[in-house]
Formats: structure tokens, sequence, C-alpha cells
């Protein structure tokens, strides 16, 4: 189509088979796999491999978008510590709007897994979990299949190379609840325990999973560790349009003519990822606003389409890069209707422990149930605005809660007018709108 | 009482983490596959196995939304809730579903063929609406398509 790229400007799809299965082992090492975790074991010290990673600007892919560089380096310990360290991939993708961790789980397995490899060796763990949610099925039979591979071809086990780097990367599924793709939920969730988030601190690098320094990553941001080892940090920061390094996998659902997901610098623009790549909206339908990284962001209206989505863009027009896979809201599509779904999401996937997430989202829930069903007041409105104020981080144990609000408070600001429509009228002025599916 | 097979499968994990209890979730699992379900008898057999109460062994299995601790169907439908299927109309497929196999939501079929569960997000967004039927994904899902989807899952 449009897309004049090669293999080397994305390193997490460029290798991609068009078929839709996954590559092999032999496929993979063919296009070079496997030779950055060579390089990394035989000729880096760990600490290089932290310093090349952090210069790369790589920042976690799973929505808070933190370096991941520095936070390896958290947990490094001194040369007296003889404990165990964990490093864990967090694939327990579930943020309403994403499905890019599938993408590559199921279509690049070995990617992931060369990427556990290589941050396991910069932490110092010799045992990584891949946690993988219940509903990937798919993903997990095909991580299982492709770790018994490396590990029969000698990628993974002991003495990696020839060198003394001995790792086992040991997948884990899950049995559903949202909660668990928090870091420290999934911690408890490993170690069997009930999975609510824990206090921080102390933060799980000094004490994490069974209480030892343990590295939670997102699997996005683990598989572009190798490319960024094989050809360094400058390479990686080049390949994004802003000052933000890499690729980005973003996706696009709702009412466009093509969903889907596309490896593209970061920085392209949301105008660009809408019209060029998901094929623009569907027949009839416009666009009002978009969720630009999940559920757990802010809406940004039509009139902004042309901004870049990066973390410091997005951050201008009130939202967040998130997990950068954007949700359609198109103008047949009720905005009350639409966080009245993802309220309900969030209140069913409060993990029960904490009082504002537990209490507070379901009172949102039922207020904007009300308001939906044209039962409301503009005291409910009221209402709804004092939830989004008061559930805030450092109110709540962990960012679910908080993350729920975002598309509301953003929401209450946009379509304020849909909210007084609702109440006028006793009714979702966009029902007539009727079947969206038959 | 636990089966040899589902002891020893439940065993193999025990290397996997540094206590048994966190073997929980995979022995949940295990019983379920072979079983359909988890009953209270065998969630009181996996906490004695595990050396756990079979308290906190609930708790972790009340928790979970995919731990059954019903009986389901030969088949268990899972249609998904979430902002892009709610979108793309997984309310009226749902409702569709309602009416064709005449079950509410959390109800199975009198024939025993099919449990029916809303499930909150399947991470398809780009198939959406999107079901999933004993773990295989189908999406999008058009009305059209219905009887030949069921069809397969006799």
């Amino acid at each position: 189509m449009m897309d004049k790229s090669t293999p080397a400007d994305k390193p997490l799809t460029g290798h991609l088979r068009a078929d839709g299965r996954p590559l092999g082992l032999g496929e993979y090492v063919k296009n070079g796999g496997y030779g950055a975790l060579r390089k990394a074991v035989t000729s880096m010290a760990s600490a290089e491999v932290t310093d090349v990673v952090t210069q790369s600007r790589l920042a976690g892919r799973g929505g808070a978008g933190f370096p991941t560089g520095r936070k390896w380096g958290f947990a490094a310990t001194g040369p007296d510590y003889a404990g165990a360290k964990y490093l864990v991939a967090n694939g327990d993708e579930m943020e309403p709007g994403a499905f890019k961790d599938r993408v590559l789980m199921e279509g690049n397995p070995h990617l992931l897994l060369e990427g556990m490899a290589i941050a396991a060796y910069a932490v110092g763990a010799a045992t990584a979990y891949l946690f993988i949610r219940a509903e990937y099925r798919k993903s997990d039979q095909i991580m299982r299949r492709a770790i018994a591979e490396a590990r029969e071809a000698g990628y993974l086990g002991k003495r990696i190379f020839g060198s003394g780097f001995d790792v086992e990367i040991i997948p884990h599924s899950s049995a559903g609840r949202y909660i668990c793709g928090e870091g420290s939920a999934l911690l408890n969730a490993l170690e069997g325990e009930r999975p609510i988030p824990r206090h921080k601190p102390p933060h799980q690098t000094s004490a994490g999973l069974w209480s030892k320094p343990t590295v939670v990553n997102n699997v996005e941001t683990l598989c572009c560790v190798p490319a960024i080892i094989t050809n360094g940090a400058h390479w990686f920061i080049d390949l994004a349009r802003s000052g933000e390094g890499g690729t980005k996998l973003y996706t696009v659902s709702g009412r466009v003519n093509r969903p889907g997901a596309w490896e593209l610098p970061l920085g392209t623009s949301i105008r660009e990822l809408l019209e060029e790549y998901a094929g623009g909206m569907r027949t009839g339908l416009h666009v009002t606003a978009v969720l630009p990284g999940g559920g757990s962001t802010g809406f940004v209206l039509e009139k902004d389409l042309d901004t870049p989505m990066d973390e410091a863009s997005l951050r201008q027009v009130g939202s967040r890069l998130g997990t950068g896979t954007i949700i359609v809201l198109d103008d047949q599509t009720c905005p009350v209707g639409m966080l009245h779904n993802l309220e309900q999401f969030y209140a069913q996937e409060s993990c029960g422990w904490c009082t504002p997430c537990w209490q507070g989202l379901h009172w949102v829930r039922e207020l904007l149930g009300d308001i939906e069903g044209g039962r409301g007041t503009m005291a409910d409105i009221g209402l709804l605005q004092w939830h989004v104020d008061l559930i805030k981080p450092e109110h709540t144990f962990c960012d679910l809660a908080p993350g729920a609000m975002q598309p509301l408070e953003s929401g209450l600001r946009h379509f304020y007018s849909d909210f007084v429509a609702h109440v006028r009228e006793h009714d979702c002025p966009r029902r007539a709108a009727g079947r969206r599916w038959g | 009482m636990l089966t040899d097979a589902e002891r020893l499968r439940i065993e193999e994990t025990f290397a996997l983490y540094e206590s048994r209890s966190a073997s929980a979730v995979d022995g949940l699992l295990i019983i379920q596959q072979s079983r359909g379900w988890v009953s209270d008898e065998a969630l009181a057999d996996l906490a004695q196995f595990l050396a756990v109460s079979t308290h906190s062994l609930e708790s972790l299995a009340s928790f979970y939304s995919m731990i059954f601790r019903h009986p389901v169907g030969r088949h268990v439908i899972m249609v998904c809730e979430s902002v892009c299927c709610w979108i793309a109309g997984s309310a009226e497929l749902t409702a569709y579903l309602n009416d064709r196999l005449s079950v509410g939501l959390g109800e199975t079929t009198a024939d025993g063929r099919f449990t029916l569960l809303p499930v909150v997000c399947l991470g398809a967004c780009d198939r959406a609406p999107a079901m999933m039927v004993d773990g295989r994904l189908h999406g999008p899902v058009v009305a059209a398509d219905i009887d030949s989807i069921l069809s397969q899952y006799p």
C-alpha cells in the first residue's frame, strides 16, 4: 500500500509471516534472531545492557510509560547479594481496546523470548515468568511451543552461548481478571495469593516475587529489546518521529473500515493511523473523538486528530499514550453509553481491596446507567464530577480506579451537553441511531 | 478425590514456583480441564493437596472469572462485552443468542449443550463483536453466521 518501510524499520513485526502463522525458530534465527542474546551474554556486562536500553529511551509499552532501563537499574544489587531475582513478562493484556501483545505473541514468539532472556541477563535473573491471560489461548499454546523449541536448541537453559548465564522461562496461564495486569497484583497471582495490588513501597524491584528483586515488563517492551542490543540506542531513537525512542505497535478499533495493528514510528499522528491505515470510517459514520491509548486514557476530539501518538504530544491535548491502542467514538455512538460500558468494565474488574475503587466505581456505573437510561438528574452529573475529583492517585492502592476516571473526566468536559440532553429528554438522544448489529 | 492423572499434572507444577501453594491456579485449571468445573469437593481435595486452607483456595477460585464453581454445559460460549464489541453491537449479539438458545447469561441450555456467559474482554477488538467458544475465538460475528458457528460444537 502506502507502506514503503523495510523489515529493518519494524523491529517488532518486520518479519511476521503473511499467512498469520507464528514465525518458527528456524525462520527467526535465519533473520538474525537470538543474535542479540548472543551479543549480550558473550560480549557485554549486564550493566552495559541496561545502559544501552536506558540510552535508547525505551519506555514501558504496557500503559504507564516508565523508562525501561531505569526500572532495570533499580533491581541492581551489590555483589554480596546471593539470592534469587526474577524477571516477569506481563502478558495480561486486558486494557479495553488493546490487542497488540496478542499480535506479538501469536506472530513472533521467539522475539519475546529473546527479549526476556536479555532482560533477565541485564537484571541478573535466572528465572523469568511469562504471565499469559486466560483468554489468550492461542498465544499460550504458541508461546509454550516456542519455549520448548528454544530450550531444545540451547537458547534457553544452562550456559547460554557458552557463557556463564543460565535462564529458564516459565509460562503461567492465568484465569481471568484485569487486575492481574497491575504489576504487584500479578506477583500475588504468581505466588498463588489473591491477586490484589501490594502497597508500595517497597517497590517490586527491591522486594517483588517471593520478596526477591523483581522486574515486571510488558510484552511489547521486551520485544523492543533485541533490536536495541543489535543496532544500538541511537538507531532506536532515530526510528521515532519524535524524541521518544522506537516504533510502536499501534492498533485501531471501533467502526473503521480496517481495524488492525500496525508498527509505525512513535509520533505517527492519530489521523494518519485512522485514515491511511485503518481505512477511515465506515460509510455514513464520522469520527467524534478517540481514546488514543486504550480505555484508561482521556478522549481526544476530532479537531485534535493531527496530534502525534507519543506521550508528550498526547499530554498536551489532555490525554496519554497509554497502550497506544486507539478506540474510535463515531457520531452514531452515544458517548454516555460508551462511558457506561467502560465504567461497567472497571467496576466489575475492581479487585475489591480499596474503598474508593470498589465503592466509587460501582457508584459511577450506577449513575451512568441511570443517565443513559433516561432516569438521571442534573445532580447525578454533579455526583459523577465529584467522583472524578475524589478518585485520584494516592487515594487508591493502584492505578485502576484513577485510570477509569480519565475517560470520564474528559467525557464530562467534552460531551457535557450529551449528559444534559439525556437528563432533559429522559432518554438517549442517539437511541434512534438504531441497531448496530444484525 | 483427585485422580492420579490430576495429581501427577499438579505435582509437575510444584517445581515451577518457590512454594507449593503457588500451584493453586494451575491446580484449579487442571481440575477444570478434566471435569469441566470445580466442585466444592474438588476444591477441598486440592486445598488439602496444596496444604492451604479451603477458604483461601475458595477466595482464589471465586476471584478468577475463568474458574467455574458451577457445572457448565458441554460447550461454553463467552460473549465479549468490552467497549469495542459494545460499539459493534455485542448487546444485540447477546440478545440474539439468548433468543436462539433460550437461555439468559449465566445459564445452560436444557439439553446441557451450551452455557452462555459474558466476558469482560477477549482482547479481540479488531474482530468485534467477538465471542469465544471453548477457547476458540470467533469474530466479527454476524447473525447469519451464528448457526454455522454453533453447529461446530455438537
